[in-house]
């Protein structure tokens, strides 16, 4: 993972509302084509919401693992 | 020698926390120990959730609306004029006419929706969370004669039930004009559900259901064609509509932005237990103007407030600042014209909406008016 180079860790680990993917859309939706955005979540929904989500808009999963109590997510803006 | 504490925003968190710190410490207030300065850039205060209700023809905004000099504490210091600049190095706020020092400063200076976040939306859209995007819209709902009505809502967004609320109480207005099988309403969300919490997501869709509403999930809307009346979703689907109402990005304050304060949207970097700005011992961030992971609402401003207000009080009392904010947030959610629910949550507890009732909806037309007991410091 280490050749991944992140833009921006957005950390939304005891999030509920808005959302921890919320947050990386935010992101998203702001950034540059390229841009990797890493998102720290504790809700285990993320590690199912953040993958569709970004399958259906056509961006790019780069990982996506647990790391002890929340999942670090990472995400491409590919267009 | 004076302390003097600047509050920047006269929304409800700066309102709230101007009048209870006044409040409790009426004696240094009165003595001239402590000064506490409300800035303000308007003389009226707006209870925004009223916006809802105009947009339905069930209000309109003088009854929403208050004087803010009014509503202060008598040794609250009002002043009116658009906050320039937020220098925390020299503990300075400067105004358009004046500059202030501070020994404490709370920023409340709130969130704006922003209608030119996508191109072509404020042209083709409306929305319902300003005064005068309320009157519009009221003037459009109450002309519609049928059609597809399209909700779409952007991040981040002040009250994330208000759109919830607002497709119910549509659902509810056109059953009762007799249109209801001429209008197609649509409600879209950004993310895999119709509702960033998963039991509200789960609750609406059923109540959905049984309404004939329609909805949309992964729909992030990235422009809008205002002559052809179609709205395109990020995945590049096209979504023609007759009547857009659009929940747009909130952004920062301008003059967040113009001090440096914030990050890219001009929300300002706050300890989410703490309420302070990081990096600043002096510094308290309340109500929208935080970036914390919790809704931006006048319920999580008023929660927040209870926690700055017991803070300033003990610093200046030459206390540690030891209260601190669970993220707890209440929010009653208006299920039509007539029933209400409410769902209350933290940082660490998810909400669980209870059946809805009409007993709760006049608790919330109740509150409506209870609102400003509130913002006095008193509820």
């Amino acid at each position: 993972m280490s050749e991944v180079n992140i833009t921006k860790t957005i950390d939304a680990r005891g999030s509920y509302c808005p959302g921890p993917l919320m947050e990386l859309v935010k992101a998203i939706k702001r950034g540059q084509v390229g841009d990797v955005y890493e998102l720290l979540s504790s809700d285990n929904g993320s590690a199912k919401d953040v993958p569709e989500w970004v399958n259906k808009m056509g961006h790019e999963l780069v990982y996506c693992r647990e790391e002890g109590d929340f999942w670090r997510i990472a995400v491409k803006k590919t267009k | 020698m004076t302390r003097r504490i600047i509050i920047v925003g006269g929304g409800v968190a700066g309102t709230m926390v101007a009048n209870r710190l006044a409040k409790s410490l009426e004696n240094e207030v009165y003595s001239g120990e402590l000064e506490v300065v409300l800035i303000g850039n308007t003389g009226k205060h707006i209870y925004q959730p009223g916006f809802l209700f105009m947009a339905f023809n069930e209000g309109f905004l003088e009854q929403f609306a208050r004087e803010e000099k009014y509503l202060l504490h008598p040794k609250v210091n009002f002043v009116m004029d658009a906050a320039r600049h937020i220098d925390v190095d020299r503990k300075r706020v400067i105004t358009g006419k004046q500059s202030f020092d501070y020994d404490f400063l709370v920023i409340a200076t709130g969130s704006y929706p922003d209608m030119e976040s996508v191109p072509g939306l404020a042209a083709g859209g409306h929305t319902f969370y300003t005064p005068e995007g309320a009157e519009r819209l009221r003037h459009e709902i109450l002309n519609f004669q049928g059609g597809t009505l399209l909700v779409t809502i952007d991040v981040p967004h002040k009250c994330p039930v208000a759109p919830l609320e607002f497709i119910f109480m549509a659902d509810d207005y056109y059953r009762e004009t007799g249109i209801r099988n001429k209008v197609k309403l649509k409600y879209t969300y950004p993310i895999g559900r119709v509702h960033s919490l998963e039991p509200v997501a789960k609750w609406a869709v059923k109540e959905f259901e049984k309404r004939g509403i329609e909805y949309e999930v992964f729909f992030n809307l990235e422009k809008v064609d205002p002559e052809k009346k179609i709205a395109y979703n990020m995945d590049g689907s096209e979504h023609p509509y007759d009547l857009l109402i659009a929940i747009p990005a909130h952004r920062g304050a301008r003059v967040i932005q113009d001090s440096g304060l914030g990050d890219e949207d001009g929300f300002i970097p706050t300890d989410r237990y703490s309420l302070k700005m990081e990096g600043q011992d002096c510094v308290y961030v309340i109500g929208d103007a935080t970036d914390l992971p919790v809704s931006k609402a006048g319920s999580t401003a008023h929660y927040e407030a209870d926690v700055v207000v017991k803070n300033l009080i003990s610093e200046l009392k030459g206390l540690p600042a030891t209260h601190r904010y669970n993220g707890k947030a209440f929010c009653f959610i208006e299920t039509g014209l007539n029933e209400a629910t409410y769902i209350t949550f933290n940082y660490k507890q998810p909400p669980q909406p209870v059946p809805p009732s009409e007993m709760l909806h006049w608790f919330k037309l109740s509150y409506n008016e209870m609102y400003w007991l509130s913002a006095r410091g008193i509820l």
